[in-house]
């Protein structure tokens, strides 16, 4: 019995007694002559586009329409740009390491294959052999004063020249690229109103490359308006409170910190990324909300909150703190301080997931994001003994962030170096300390070494320890789209790590900023 | 032919090395190319792991395969983890150098669907016809999606997915049956038997009464994989759970069979599609005299 020649008719009755469920009645037979009809609606979870229209084989080169499936909006691959395919790897995806996959890059983007194989008829036109290291996302850190002799703030107050600047500030993003750090926010501590609008302008985002080096994604500005008790190594001659709130805030930073509409791609063209703040002092807590909706991401940091404050502050929309443990109140059982946020049960659970932790089983939710803010740790077990680390980290495990806070001595041997007009020695075991006193300056730490040591302070997985350095900053950002993951879409900023010596020391083989190698030995 | 190996993995392991031995000895070239018919689901799973590794160790070489799907759902988004381009990407095309021109899946989102299948066939007689068709079987003896019923003598075509199919297919699709496809584009049962050979997998209990079918009663529409009877170069490969259904003089016969051909012929004297050149050294064939016997004194 051939099906190629039915009649359009009245259905034919079936009486299997089997099939007592199968009934015709609201279907219709499924004719083969003409356009095809469908015996029943077919119902996915996908969007209801079920028939794209592919763009036909025979003209690969054609200006393809993008077809939408699975809600994701995307290009088709540009046919003509050079096409990578990473084999031989293991890959960090979704918390997990996927054996037996690969990954394709083209335009600095990491690409779904299956539309270059089954539309464009392109196969891969470099395959880099990864030799069975594991690719993870480029890391990121939120906190980095200098390195290499430079410091932002410094460079910004001695007078020096924008072509100077911009000179410094790529000597150091071209130098973090052998750490693995594709993109970070360069740090300015509290300074005068002229610093700001001296070097804030420099430090505007700008994309990666092997030439300019690791990505920028903004300026962390740390100060002035802290407490002058949690100062650090900051000059107390410049901190203040904010009396007139929001005021106060703009007329120190200048119009990098003020609005601005975000372009077709999501961005924001301002240096402002994220603000350390003391929500304890005048006019600071009423700021949080203006500065959040400005599309800042505001975090708590050098200040002597209590434990209410710091928990009205998170309420507010602050969703970070600043080097937890540093420069802020010391845990006390009956006062535990803003680190005491960590274990805070009854903040208002925030509607949106973005720029908030993922839910863990400490979290209020086991599906609603987590009303505790993120927390930066700076583990070069100097700034925190090593179990303060593990106990912050188990009681939020999805909010740690780690980050370096180096210092112009980041990269060079033990010496007298200067931070924000004062002198810092570094000492043997690379702690910095400012002259003369034992208060900590800062640190000369790398983020690989931080991943390395957080394994080995907390007993976590490599994966859990890489993640705290990509995708829980790529989350508090609000850039999880298109950094901190190796998803699809995606910035290609790799890192190739040899772990087989242990998670504990892993060691960074190869980097990519957007698709393109580093040479590690040149850096 | 029929090859009784232990289990799973040594059907997969005995499909993929004869494949590859296939294409080695074909030597394909980029004008003279290898047609290789694949099929999906989860019988060769296990065979297109195997051949991957191959690839991997360098001992194969897809550069000169051309691959013709068996099926594909209508209607299915082609990149739904469900649908065969997806199956056939994930398990083969992504690990393997197959060149993506090489590559013939039937669209099942095409506008004309009868268009679609008539432009496939046509690909196929463009590429000088198939060499080797691989093929599973399902619970009801059908090869692809030719139901029972179907004319042994159909091309490639709209079908209407069996209830028992869809309920089969139901635990890829998280057991809802109202999510998996009704209709599927397939290639005919005529269309494989015209290629050059066919081989079909055939593992575990449940396929046990179609193979018992498909061997050894007649020729019928009710189990489609019987017009393999039909084919000069017709290969079955079945694990020993699969020939629960069968007599217990057929399995012998065809054990006997490999038996033979590896200690009295000799294995080398074989060809890989089992034509026989020579036979071992044997006294009496060649009336040597000078082997000692009994009898002489």
């Amino acid at each position: 019995m051939s099906s190629t020649e039915i009649k359009p008719s009245a259905p034919p009755r079936f009486t299997f007694p089997l099939y007592k469920h199968y009934s015709l009645k609201n279907q219709e037979v499924a004719y083969a002559d003409g356009a095809p009809s469908l015996s029943s609606p077919i119902k996915t979870r996908f969007p209801p586009n079920v028939f794209p229209i592919l763009p036909s084989p025979t003209s690969p080169g054609s200006p393809a329409t993008p077809t939408t499936s699975f809600g994701l909006s995307r290009q088709l691959p540009d046919p003509h740009a050079k096409i990578y395919k990473v084999v031989n790897c293991r890959l960090l995806q979704d918390h997990k390491i996927v054996e037996n996959s690969y990954l394709w890059f083209q335009n600095g983007r990491i690409i779904k294959p299956e539309d270059l194989f089954f539309t464009s008829y392109r196969e891969p036109d470099e395959i880099i052999d990864a030799k069975g290291l594991l690719i993870a996302p480029g890391f990121i850190d939120l906190q980095i004063n200098g390195a290499f002799g430079v410091d932002f703030t410094t460079d910004a107050e001695s007078g020096k020249s924008d072509e100077e600047l911009v000179k410094d500030i790529e000597k150091v993003s071209r130098g973090l690229l052998k750490y693995g750090c594709t993109s970070y926010l360069p740090t300015v501590v509290s300074s005068k109103t002229g610093v700001y609008h001296k070097a804030l302008p420099l430090l505007r985002p700008r994309p990666g490359s092997v030439l300019a080096g690791a990505e920028i994604l903004g300026a962390h500005i740390e100060g002035p308006f802290i407490a002058e008790g949690k100062k650090g190594a900051h000059n107390p001659n410049v901190l203040s409170a904010a009396p007139r709130g929001i005021t106060d805030l703009d007329a120190r930073y200048g119009p990098e910190l003020a609005f601005k509409k975000p372009d077709a791609r999501g961005d924001i063209e301002r240096a402002v990324r994220l603000i350390t703040i003391a929500p304890e002092l005048e006019g600071l807590l009423e700021a949080v909300p203006e500065l959040v909706s400005r599309g800042i991401t505001v975090s708590i940091g050098h200040s002597e909150a209590r434990i209410a404050d710091a928990e009205a502050a998170v309420a507010k929309g602050t969703t970070f703190i600043t080097h937890l443990f540093n420069a802020m109140q010391a845990f006390h059982h009956r006062d535990p301080g803003i680190i005491g946020v960590l274990g805070s049960t009854h903040l208002p659970i925030p509607i949106s997931h973005k720029h908030h932790p993922s839910p863990s089983i400490t979290s209020p939710s086991p599906t609603k994001p987590d009303p505790r803010p993120f927390y930066g740790l700076i583990c070069d077990g100097v700034h925190c003994h090593p179990n303060s680390v593990k106990i912050a980290y188990y009681s939020h495990p999805r909010g740690a962030i780690l980050v370096t806070d180096a210092l112009s001595s980041m990269g060079l041997p033990p010496g007298t170096y200067s931070l924000a007009g004062r002198t810092i020695i570094v000492d043997d075991k690379l702690g910095a300390y400012i002259e003369g006193t034992t208060t900590l300056a800062g640190s000369t730490i790398t983020i690989d070494a931080c991943v390395r040591n957080f394994v080995r302070f907390t007993g976590c997985s490599l994966v859990e320890a890489i993640d705290a350095a990509t995708i829980h900053p790529a989350k508090l950002l609000g850039i999880e789209k298109r950094k901190g993951a190796l998803r699809i879409g995606a910035d290609a900023d790799l890192v190739f790590l040899d772990d087989s010596q242990g998670p504990e020391n892993i060691v960074v083989s190869r980097v990519f900023v957007r698709g393109e190698e580093v040479d590690l030995k040149a850096c | 032919r029929l090859i009784i190996r232990q289990d799973y993995d040594e059907v997969s392991g005995y499909v993929a090395s004869y494949v590859k031995e296939r294409i080695n000895q074909f030597a394909p070239t980029p004008d003279h190319p290898f047609v290789l018919g694949c099929p999906t689901g989860s019988s060769p799973i296990g065979t297109y792991r195997k051949l991957v590794e191959y690839y991997k160790r360098g001992e194969l070489s897809f550069q000169n395969v051309v691959t013709f799907n068996m099926d594909e759902y209508v209607g299915l988004p082609r990149d739904h983890p469900e649908s065969y381009h997806s199956f056939m990407w994930n398990n083969v095309f992504k690990h393997v150098d197959i060149k993506p021109e090489n590559v013939h899946i039937l669209n099942g989102n095409a506008p004309d669907l009868d268009e679609e299948c008539r432009k496939f066939e046509q690909d196929i007689a463009d590429a000088g016809g198939i060499e080797l068709f691989m093929g599973g079987i399902g619970p009801d003896g059908h090869i692809a999606f030719n139901e029972p019923g179907s004319s042994l003598t159909s091309r490639t075509r709209v079908k209407t997915l069996a209830y028992e199919t869809i309920i089969a297919n139901a635990r890829f699709f998280e057991g809802d049956i109202t999510k998996v496809p009704k209709l599927a584009l397939t290639v005919g049962v005529g269309t494989v038997m015209d290629a050059r050979e066919v081989c079909v997998l055939i593992t575990g209990a449940h396929k046990a009464l179609a193979l018992a079918k498909c061997i050894e009663e007649g020729v019928n529409h009710m189990w489609t994989v019987s017009a393999i009877q039909m084919h000069p170069k017709g290969l079955v490969v079945c694990d020993e759970d699969a020939t629960l259904e069968l007599h217990v003089k057929t399995v012998k016969y065809f054990k006997s069979i490999e038996h033979v051909q590896n200690i009295l012929v000799g294995r080398e004297n074989v060809g890989l599609q089992g034509g026989v050149k020579a036979v071992k050294h044997n006294p009496h064939l060649n009336g040597d005299d000078t082997t000692e016997s009994v009898l002489s004194e």
